[in-house]
């Protein structure tokens, strides 16, 4: 419960009907009377006194139920039937830039499915001297190599090219999760079964149902791909893929290969249906690009924004955000507060990883007054993220996927923000 | 190509200088796959027709088996139903407003069609589908879209014959060329528009999914609220719907149960004949009584305010408590975690129906 005044009421009323200065969030903080002890201090609270949780438990842990409204949601209208479907990271409630696997997106064609250790294979065939079959052991025998890279849907920001729409970076920017992976390096896998000169591609599919297959070049497979078994410290989710599943850091979610069960070395593109129907952008003049495996330099703020409206009031004020690109480095993140009028530098945390989220922060004494608030990542190849306008300038309005434009949310008096664009 | 060249000789030069050359580096790991495990496996097809087994099928016998597997999601002419993929139309639509993606309007390949059906398709049943059907089914949304006449039978000798309409549609990446130019370089930092409006509101358009007040889903809550904290969130008066199922009487195995859950109550609570307030109230009658109303007991101030705001113990009231007494009622006094199992509380309070009427 928020325990503002439009408790009961729409939001879209709220907001439409215009917000009287005083009104709705900023009341917080506003009405213990100074001078009161705070019982939470004076009183012997329960938790201070009688027992917690005994070890035995919870064997393994979910988190505090204070925290409930963290989770994954989906949006039904998106799509037909939820097994071939996607949900969107809680972004606007995370910090730092490790996305947990329990609410991290997922993206099914065909379901999560459940698939054992034991009844796990990885076949590598096609132009290779030696088709070879690994079982999941196998795997666990390669040296090993530590990566973190964010997974970031094709189509992330897709409902947003005809004009904002949706309320929340939840569902604007949330079909990305940032993990630490340990695996095999695919070019180890490869090197195996000997490639063949006249391989030039490397088509991964899954096991389930739907094998999601997608090509990408071969020297993006010997570069950087891993065939990745753990994810933050521990095995991957089923959701994400368990046993083992593809890592393709800096390219398109879709090629992110879960359940991975074989690699096919090919002279050619497949030109699957995720590589063709799918995953290719539509343009103005009736064409398309395909093979669009990269995800530009991109970065949105996360608080506030629309699920994480500003309840204290004017004063210190924490924007807190996240910038990716899938060529390297993010360098920089400007934020303005005026609608991309003017621009500020704001801090880096950590050192940067490539094609890793990076965490920035700005930190303002906010007057209270309206806020356009638009952040703007600039990577290693000075890349600047573009307006929205910019790339539908050059796109139109139809390529679905790789909106990377700069986002805006407008913050009112109270504290209210909203998903808008600016020109 | 030239510079994926360069790209893989730095690889494999990088390599060798630091250790043996890559082919000597074999750990003899995994085993040699068999032709059966790779027919098995390797059903891709290509673009060029490279992996198309033997088979044909005809437009007529597509027509039949697309009634039988696929017309329940892509409708009886693949026109699709609700928002099932529609599989044929939409020529000439790919510049409009709204393009309408189908195989015959947008799909490449022919190549793509048939992989498709024959590895991941019907939805649900991925894998049913013979090659001869899959033939017929490409055969006969060629037909759908206008591409072949109804005497067509496709086969795999004639498979690379058919071009689609969309060939020609497709270009590479070409980002680097057309965008990044633009989109690179020193970004202004000041005075960078004159006036700045907002042109779209996604209020407007209202298709956010929401939370019960009406908010976007997921809002967090306001980790300082100053209001309501005392109180309990107003239960919903109820309770007649669940008190008269009682007239039925609890499973006695469940009373059984619940019997021994009670003993974590029952050093502070009484309840049976003859029950009398004790550390806690007495639990006679429990069910469908107002919150904070047993004579003779002093009630926290929360509990209290609850009863008075109108907290009936309705059997989903006490489930709540139950589960969770300090967040339930917050404040009130009872010094217990709550039970974590629905099953035990499903137990405990057939127990105290029956035992306490």
């Amino acid at each position: 419960m928020s325990g503002t005044e439009n408790k009961g009421t729409s939001r879209r009323a709220v907001l439409r009907g215009g917000l009287a200065a005083g009104a709705g969030l900023a009341v917080a903080g506003a009405a213990r009377a100074e001078g009161t002890p705070d019982p939470l201090i004076t009183e012997v609270q329960d938790w201070a006194s009688s027992f917690g949780d005994p070890v035995d438990a919870t064997p393994y842990g979910m988190p505090i139920r204070f925290e409930s409204q963290v989770v994954r949601r989906n949006v039904e209208w998106l799509t037909e039937s939820p097994v071939s479907s996607i949900n969107f990271t809680p972004i606007h409630a995370l910090e730092g830039t490790i996305t947990p696997q329990g609410c991290a997106f997922e993206r099914h064609h065909s379901g999560a499915i459940e698939l054992s250790k034991p009844d796990y294979r990885l076949m590598i065939d096609g132009l290779v001297e030696t088709p070879l079959v690994f079982t999941y052991e196998d795997l666990t025998r390669f040296p090993r190599e530590t990566r973190t890279a964010f997974c970031e849907c094709a189509a992330n920001g897709g409902m947003e090219w005809g004009g904002a729409q949706l309320e929340g970076c939840q569902f604007t920017q949330g079909m990305i999760h940032n993990m630490e992976y340990v695996g095999v390096p695919l070019r180890l896998l490869l090197e195996e079964a000997g490639v063949k000169p006249e391989g030039k591609w490397v088509y991964a599919e899954g096991a389930d149902a739907s094998s999601n297959g997608r090509s990408m070049p071969l020297e993006k497979a010997m570069d950087d791909v891993l065939v990745a078994f753990y994810a933050n410290g521990e095995a991957l989710r089923k959701e994400h893929g368990y046993p083992v599943r593809l890592v393709v850091p800096g390219f398109e979610g879709n090629m992110w290969v879960k359940w991975l069960r074989r690699i096919g070395v090919y002279d050619q593109a497949v030109e699957s249906r995720e590589e063709t129907s799918k995953y290719t952008d539509l343009m103005p003049d009736g064409r398309a690009r395909k093979w669009t495996w990269v995800m530009d330099a991109k970065s949105v703020i996360t608080s506030p924004s629309p699920q994480a409206p500003i309840y204290h009031g004017k004063g210190p004020l924490v924007i807190t955000g996240l910038a990716w690109s899938g060529h390297g480095k993010v360098t920089r993140v400007d934020v303005s507060l005026d609608g991309g009028k003017n621009w500020q530098e704001a801090e880096l945390t950590g050192e940067a990883q490539s094609k890793a989220l990076t965490r920035f922060r700005l930190n303002i004494d906010w007057d209270g007054s309206e806020l356009l608030l638009q952040s703007r990542a600039v990577d290693e190849t000075g890349y600047v993220q573009p307006t929205k306008d910019a790339l539908r300038a050059i796109r139109g309005t139809n390529s679905v996927y790789h909106n990377n434009g700069i986002q805006t949310w407008w913050v009112h008096e109270n504290g209210e923000v909203e998903n808008v664009e600016v020109a | 190509m030239s510079k994926s060249l360069k790209f893989l000789l730095g690889t494999a030069l990088g390599l060798s200088v630091l250790a043996a050359p890559a082919f000597a580096e074999k750990l003899g790991l995994g085993r040699p796959a068999l032709p059966a495990e790779i027919a098995a496996w390797d059903v891709a097809v290509l673009p060029d027709g490279t992996g198309l087994p033997e088979g044909s099928g005809d437009v007529a016998t597509g027509d039949e088996v697309f009634a039988e597997k696929c017309a329940t999601c892509h409708g009886d002419f693949a026109e699709g139903i609700d928002n099932w993929p529609v599989l044929a139309g939409g020529e000439g639509s790919l510049k409009d407003r709204r393009p309408v993606k189908t195989i015959g309007s947008y799909w490449p390949h022919l190549s793509t069609v048939w992989d498709y059906i024959h590895r991941s398709m019907p939805f649900g049943a991925a894998q049913t589908v013979t090659p001869d059907e899959a033939y017929a089914i490409t055969a006969f949304l060629l037909y759908s879209n206008g591409i072949v006449e109804d005497d067509f039978v496709l086969s795999k000798e004639n498979f690379t014959s058919i071009t689609m309409p969309n060939a020609d549609g497709f270009y590479p990446d070409d980002r680097a060329e057309s965008e990044y130019a633009t989109f690179s370089g020193e970004a202004c930092m000041t005075d960078c528009a004159a006036e700045v409006k907002v042109t779209k509101r996604a209020v407007t358009l209202n298709v956010t999914p929401t939370d019960p007040d009406g908010r976007p889903a997921g809002t967090l809550p306001n980790p300082d609220p100053v209001v309501e904290a005392a109180v309990a969130e107003p239960a919903a008066p109820e309770t007649t719907a669940e008190t008269t199922t009682a007239a039925a009487g609890p499973d006695p195995a469940l009373v059984e149960a619940g019997a021994k859950v009670f003993k974590k109550c029952a050093a502070c609570h009484k309840v049976g004949e003859g029950a009398k307030n004790a550390t806690g109230p007495m639990l006679n009658g429990i069910l469908g009584r107002a919150a904070g109303t047993v004579e003779g007991f002093k009630y926290s101030k929360a509990m209290a305010d609850a009863g008075a705001a109108g907290l009936v113990w309705s059997d989903e009231n006490l489930h709540a408590y139950l589960s969770d007494p300090k967040g339930f009622v917050k404040r009130n006094k009872m010094s217990f975690a709550g039970l974590k199992s629905k099953d035990d509380i499903d137990a405990v309070i057939a127990y105290l129906e029956s035992a306490g009427g």
